[in-house]
Formats: structure tokens, sequence, C-alpha cells
């Protein structure tokens, strides 16, 4: 029992105004870093912060879209939330697309936005919003704080919440009468989890031999392993290269798993999916037990879902149980977290199994490999895409480098040809395919490894939607690399209408492109501009040697196109490579009208 | 035949179409029900009738009973998305668990003379419907029921004056001692 002084002490340094408490949680919490953009509803907070500034780090952006994806940049990079801080009105509208982003690929943040005060609000108030109604589709959880007794228990809610089960973005909305009100902190507790939110983690034992059994007599095995692998944890990533050692099984990831097994490992197949390989899409189609590790049979995994892998027995591992026969109907589900279900089945298969002979197996992919589905023809004259990507991996790839991308043509190339080692190392837009998430998401991972080397990898259209933080990052000094394959067009939207519309080039060229140099100048970075393959390799090491945000402009050819690739809507077996990829061909395989998706 | 293009082409699979009611518990924040109705709408599901109101007052759990129609999967998938949301504290299948009480309530207001306030009043008896309150030339009457009954009820009362129904819509409780 602690004494009534005592008690009465701590009591007093607890009281506090409600603005100083979200610093004070935030702190609790272990941020050290805020991406944030001012305005009147949250200017109590920003009067804290600047008291607070030893502790505390705000990083000013230019719009507070960059704020969101510099903190799903952040938060990808170090397993940490991360957290932003907006004004009400236009600035909590600015971040619904981050906020809709880090949803769809299970990114922890937690965002604090300012409200009119309480007694405004539903009066259309100056730059009031219904925050928690527009974001409530796009968060895991949002709460509006009307009372300053709630907030410290909602503050340390909304940090149990978007970091544990499947990591979300939430939101607190806190009125600015609430900021300014004095009420008692309290630091955040082991009990302060939310009362009705208790995810599982442990997978059921019966469950889990099943899957063992599956496993130990399959003939033609292959490990699908997604982003919940990395949202678990470094340690998930351990137990999942322990397994495909245990196994011998050949194993391949969705984008968004990218890094948590080696790309040098042997048993590695590429990256599955409709810009996949070769090799893993085949092991897919034919595999007789597959086990999918934390990844979710998203529309570009499964193509056409009744001729998605017709004869395997599934074997499921998710912490969300509606991932599971969402898409897909699985014959063994395990719910649970990827780290601790792994344990459990290691523990079960080394005791209960040994390694299956599947050699007959190992040849069949060895002849799908010797398709080689990634080739491309080099060329002297113009610096193809996918060799830009190379000579970056060459450069870079035993320095402790960080890659983002913008999405488009070079992001899958970027997947491709970039050979990730590790996980958390790998920062791209997948579910919701934000152009504009590159450049603040590597501005987010460079605050937080300020002496890595942090890469975007880039389109000339994409980029231009978040340039602006080029600002931020010559502001504190962050040495970003923007490396821009400047193709003149949105090379993936032209792609499609190459295949699926009849050619006809609708709007997408950019006829007015910014000299990429000059604007790196203004911006107070440096720039670089590469034509001849012969250049490329010197100007990647000047590149690397500038200690300020650079933007590359590396003119590539402009009309490649990405393969491989399953046109939507085919089979995994049914999938068009570069080496195929005449106009012949391509009719045919985009025969049977437009696509929908 | 044409090969549908994509994915979000091709016919869903051609299960039957089933009825469920789903007991939902959650916690009583404020927004809870927008975000339930939001699910709905969202993802494209269908709400036949949702009732809600707070049922442990000091624990602030509120109960919300939702009848929805979908296949199979698509209720599977309804009560998992339902699942996961953070107020929520638990769903059970009332349909699924096969050992379930459903009723609701109506009133039910006629306007007519004669014969048919003599026909009503008749029927009435016979569905166990209460008068709660009646005019010279009108009744409301209350009936409680499964939504089968009410219907029935209503379909009678149309050809003899009837002017509107309001209803609750249906709440659900597992029979036996054990609680949800
Ligand atoms: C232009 C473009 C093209 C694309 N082409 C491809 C392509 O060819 N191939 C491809 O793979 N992707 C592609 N994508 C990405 C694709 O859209 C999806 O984002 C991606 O496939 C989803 O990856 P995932 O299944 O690993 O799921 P994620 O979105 O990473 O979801 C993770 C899953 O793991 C679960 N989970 C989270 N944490 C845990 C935990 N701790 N324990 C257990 N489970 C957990 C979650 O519940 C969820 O089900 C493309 C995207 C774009 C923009
Ligand atoms: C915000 C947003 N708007 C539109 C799209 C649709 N889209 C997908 S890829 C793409 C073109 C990207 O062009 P660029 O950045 O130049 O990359 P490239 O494909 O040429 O490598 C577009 C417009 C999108 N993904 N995001």
């Amino acid at each position: 029992m602690t004494t009534a002084a005592s008690d009465s002490k701590s009591h007093d340094a607890n009281q506090m105004t409600g603005a100083a408490m979200i610093v004070r949680a935030m702190i609790d919490h272990g941020v050290e870093h805020i991406f944030g953009y001012p305005g009147g509803s949250v200017l109590p907070i920003y009067d804290e912060l600047f008291q607070n500034s030893e502790k505390l780090q705000h990083i000013l952006v230019r719009h507070e879209q960059g704020a969101g994806h510099a903190a799903e940049g952040y938060a990808r990079s170090t397993g940490k939330p991360g957290v932003v801080l907006v004004t009400s009105g236009p600035g909590a509208t600015n971040m619904v697309t981050p906020l809709a982003d880090a949803l769809m690929d299970s990114i922890p943040i937690v965002c604090i936005t300012g409200q009119v005060p309480t007694h405004l609000i539903g009066n259309d108030a100056f730059q009031e919003c219904d925050t928690v109604g527009i974001t409530r589709p796009c968060t895991k959880h949002n709460w509006l704080v009307r009372d300053i007794k709630d907030l410290a228990r909602v503050l340390h809610e909304a940090f149990y919440v978007a970091t544990s089960g499947r990591p979300g973005p939430v939101v607190v909305d806190v009125p600015k009468d609430v900021q300014f009100a004095t009420g008692t902190y309290h630091p955040p507790r082991k009990s302060d989890v939310h009362v009705s939110y208790t995810p599982r983690l442990k997978g059921d034992a019966g469950q889990i031999r099943k899957a063992v059994a599956l496993m130990a007599n399959a003939k033609k095995p292959v490990i699908y392993s997604g982003g919940g692998v990395v949202n678990s944890g470094p340690e998930a990533c351990k137990l999942l290269r322990e397994l495909v050692e245990v196994t011998g099984f050949p194993i391949t990831s969705t984008l968004m798993g990218l890094g948590a097994y080696p790309a040098s490992g042997t048993n590695w197949l590429g990256m599955l999916g409709m810009h996949g390989t070769y090799e893993a899409n085949m092991t897919m189609h034919d595999c007789d037990v597959m086990l999918c590790i934390g990844a979710r049979f998203d529309d570009r995994i499964t193509g056409r879902t009744d001729a998605f892998s017709p004869n395997s027995k599934k074997i499921h591992i998710d912490i969300d149980p509606s991932s599971i026969n969402k898409n897909i109907r699985v014959d063994v589900p395990i719910i649970g977290d990827v780290g601790n279900v792994l344990g459990d089945m290691l523990a079960a298969f080394k005791a209960e199994a040994k390694k299956p002979d599947i050699k007959a197996w190992w040849q069949q992919v060895a002849t799908w490999r010797g398709r080689n589905s990634l080739a491309y023809k080099k060329n002297n004259d113009v610096i193809l895409p996918q060799y830009a990507i190379e000579r970056l991996y060459a450069a870079t790839r035993g320095r402790d480098t960080y890659i983002t991308t913008e999405v488009g043509q070079h992001q899958m190339w970027a997947a491709q040809f970039y050979g990730f080692e590790e996980p958390n190392r790998w920062m791209t837009s997948g579910g919701l395919g934000t152009m504009g998430y590159g450049l603040p998401a590597a501005l987010g991972v460079q605050v937080a490894h300020p002496d890595s080397l942090v890469v975007d990898i880039a389109g000339d259209a994409s980029v231009q939607m978040t340039m602006q933080e080029m600002a931020t990052a010559v502001q504190y000094e962050l040495p970003i690399k923007i490396f821009i394959l400047n193709n003149q067009y949105m090379g993936m939207v032209r792609q499609w209408q190459q295949l699926l519309h009849g050619n006809r080039l609708s709007h997408s060229y950019t006829e007015a492109m910014p000299d990429f140099v000059k604007l790196a100048e203004a911006y107070g970075g440096a720039g670089f501009r590469v034509t001849k393959p012969s250049d490329l390799d010197g100007a990647i090491q000047d590149m690397i040697k500038v200690k300020k945000p650079v933007l590359f402009d590396c003119r590539v050819a402009s009309m490649e196109n990405c393969f491989p690739m399953i046109p939507s809507g085919k089979a995994h077996n049914e999938m068009l490579l570069p080496s195929e990829a005449n106009d012949e061909a391509t009719a045919a395989a985009f025969a049977g009208g437009k696509a929908l998706v | 035949m044409n090969q549908p293009a994509s994915a979000y082409f091709m016919d869903e699979r051609k299960d039957p179409i089933e009825t469920h009611t789903l007991s939902v518990l959650v916690q009583n924040e404020p927004g809870v029900l927008a975000r339930v109705i939001g699910l709905f709408s969202g993802r494209g599901y269908n709400i036949e009738s949702l009732t809600v109101s707070e049922t442990e007052a000091q624990k602030h759990v509120s109960r919300i009973t939702i009848v929805t129609t979908g296949t199979l999967a698509v209720i599977q998938q309804i009560k998992n998305q339902l699942d996961r949301m953070v107020p929520v504290y638990r769903v059970v299948d009332m349909t699924l668990s096969g050992r379930s009480i459903e009723r609701e309530l109506a009133m039910v207001k006629l306007r007519g003379v004669g014969e048919h306030r003599v026909e009503a009043l008749r029927l009435a008896e016979a569905f166990r419907a209460r008068v709660i309150d009646a005019t010279i030339e009108s009744f409301v009457f209350e009936i409680t029921g499964n939504s089968a009954k009410i219907n029935q009820f209503i379909d009678l009362m149309r050809p003899l004056g009837l002017v509107e129904v309001s209803r609750t819509g249906v709440a659900a409780i597992g029979r036996g001692p054990e609680g949800m």
C-alpha cells in the first residue's frame, strides 16, 4: 500500500490537460517520432510538443497524406506503430488514403486527429467533419473522446488495438475543449486492454497435428507465405526459415511477404501471383499440399478461383478468422499468430514426422525454373527497367538497405529483380495500390534508420503525387534516394490498355514531365539523369554517396511491359511469359473480353 | 462459351441461400451500431431484421439480433467479420445452434365498422393478439410470436381494414439453462 502522501503526490503529477496526456501517452508507449501537420484544432497538442521536443521528435510533412505513408514506412521497417497527428476537417480527410492503405496491408498506425469543441460538433463548425464516420470503414477501430475522463484509457487502448492481433490503423478524434480540459492521467498498465478485443494467438493443437500429418505425407508440397509472417515479427521469420529447412519444401511468397525467407535461399521460387514467376505459380497450381502462412488468398494470387490449385489439400495459418475461407476453401484452418503456430508446428513435425521424399517434385520444379520466366532481352542503347533494378540491386546488396516503391510496373519489377534477404526491408503498397506511397514511406524509414540507405524505386507518374515531401526530406536532412524509372508513361495503365483495350492509350502518357534534376535542386536536394546503360553503374554509385535527398531520373525504355503475367481471371497455368508475349499469343491470352480487376 | 475475364465476373457458386439469425454481444460504446450496419452495407451483406438494446446496463453490454440471408459461406464470413470487430464480444449463430426461440412484437392498426370489426376481433383472439387501443372505428392489436405467425396475422388483417403496422424486428434467445 502506498501512503496517503505519496498517493496525493503522484495524483498531482498525473493531473494534466488533455493535450499533455496525448504527448505523455506517446512517450509512455515508447514513441520517439511523430509525423504531423498543425492546424487550429490541434494547437494545444502542438504547444505540448514544443515543450517536449527532446523526448518526442515531430516531423513536419508537407501534406497529411505524406505523414500517413511516412508513418507506414516507419512502422513496417521497425515493427513499431507509426504515429500521426493532424488537424480536424481537411487534415483528417487528407489522412483517409493512408488509413485505408494501412488497413489493407495490416500496418499499425495510431492517428490523433483534432476535432472542433464538443459543443460545436454537429453544427457545421469551421473545419468540422465527421472524422469517426469518415474513417470508420478505413480503420481497425476509432474513437471520439468527448470526456477528459476517458482520454488516458482510450489512448492506451488505441496503442493496444493498433498493434495486437492483426495490426491496423486506429484514429483517436479529440475535440479541442477536451485537449484544454484537465483530468487525471494514468500510465499504461497491463490491464489496459480493450474489454471486448482478445485476438487468439495460440493455434489449436489438434489442427496443427492434422497439418503435420498432411505435410509429412506430401508428395508435391509448397509453402505460400505472406505479409502475416512479417507482421508476426523476426522470430516468426526465423521459424519459417527453420520450417523450410526441416521439411525441405519449396517456398514462394506474396508481394507483402518478401524477405521473410531469403531470396538467396535454395528453396526459394520467387514471388507468386499475377506477376510472379512461372515456377512459383506452377508449383502452386500442381501441388498436393499447400501450406499458407499469413497470406490472404488475394485475387492477384488466385486468379480464377475455381481453377486455383485444384488438387491440393490446403492448410491456412492466420490470426484473423475472417481471412479463412474468404476466397478459397481450405481443409485445415489454424487460427493463431504465425510465430506461435510455427513454433508448435515445428515441434510437432520434429517429433512425429520426417522429411518427406520429394525429389521427383523438385525435379519438376527445376524444369519450370528452366523456363527462366524473368528473362528479358538485353539492350546496349536504352536502359531497360529490369536492368536498372538489377544494377541497383548489385550496387546495394551488401549494404544496409531499405527499399520502398510506388505503384505500377516499376513496383513489380522491383519485386521480381531485387532480392530481399531480410524482413522489414521492403515497403510497398500492396492491397490498396496507392501511387505516391513510396516517397513519404522512404522518408519514414529514413527517420527510423538514419544511417541506412533508403531507396524508393519509383515511377514517373506516382512520384509526382507526393513529390512535395522532398521538402520534408531536405528539412530533416533525410538522404532518401528516389530512383525513378522514367518511362514517360503510366506504364501499368498503358500495359493494360495495350493488352485489354485494343491499344487505345487513353490518357496514360505524361506530356509535360518536369525536369527531375532541376526539381531536385529546387528543393535543395541532388538530381541525376542517366540515359545510357553504360553510365548507369557510375551514377548509382554517385547517388549512394550523396548525403542529400536525391531524385534520380533514370530514363528507361518507354514501351517495356511487365511479364510474366497471368491475365486476370485466368488460372495459374495459363500465364503469359515474356518470351511468348508476341502479339498473337497476347491476343489469345486476353481473349474473352475486358478484365474487371 | 466465353471464359470470364475476371474472377469477379464469374457466377457465384450456386449454393442455396439460407436465412440465419445471429446474436451479437457488443460493448455499448458510441458508434457501435453504425459500425455493424456499415459492415453490412460496405461488404454487400443483407439485413432482413435488426434489433438492438442494452441488456446489461452496468457492463455497458448490448445485444444485437440480426436476421440475414446468404449462402453458408457468406454467412460464415459475416460471422467472422462481426467477430473481429473491436467492440464485439461474441457472435452466436442461433439458427445453427438449432435450439433458439425467436420472437417479434407487432402493433397492427385496423380501421373499420360492422362485420369486419367482429371478424378482426375473432381472429385476434385466435392469434392471442391483445387490443391495446380502440375507438368506435379502429383497433390497435399487439401481437408477439415468430415472424411467420406475425406475417400470417397481418395478411389476414389486410382485407379487414389494415391501416399500418409497426414491428420490432426479431429478438432471439437459446433454450435451456445456458447463456450465450
Ligand atoms: C500493381 C499491383 C500488382 C500486384 N501484383 C501482385 C502479384 O503479382 N503477386 C502478389 O503476391 N501480390 C501482388 N500485389 C499485391 C496484392 O494486391 C496483395 O496486397 C498481396 O498479394 C497480399 O499479400 P498477403 O496475402 O501476404 O496479405 P497481407 O495483406 O500482407 O495480409 C496478411 C495476412 O496475414 C494475416 N496476419 C497478420 N498478422 C498475422 C500474425 N501475426 N499471425 C498470423 N497471421 C497474421 C492477416 O490476417 C492477413 O490475412 C500487387 C499489388 C499491386 C498494387
Ligand atoms: C492514387 C492512384 N491513382 C491511380 C492508380 C491507378 N494506377 C495504377 S498503376 C498506374 C500508373 C503508374 O505509373 P508510374 O508511376 O509512372 O509507374 P510505371 O507503371 O510506369 O512503372 C496508375 C495510374 C493508382 N494505383 N493509385
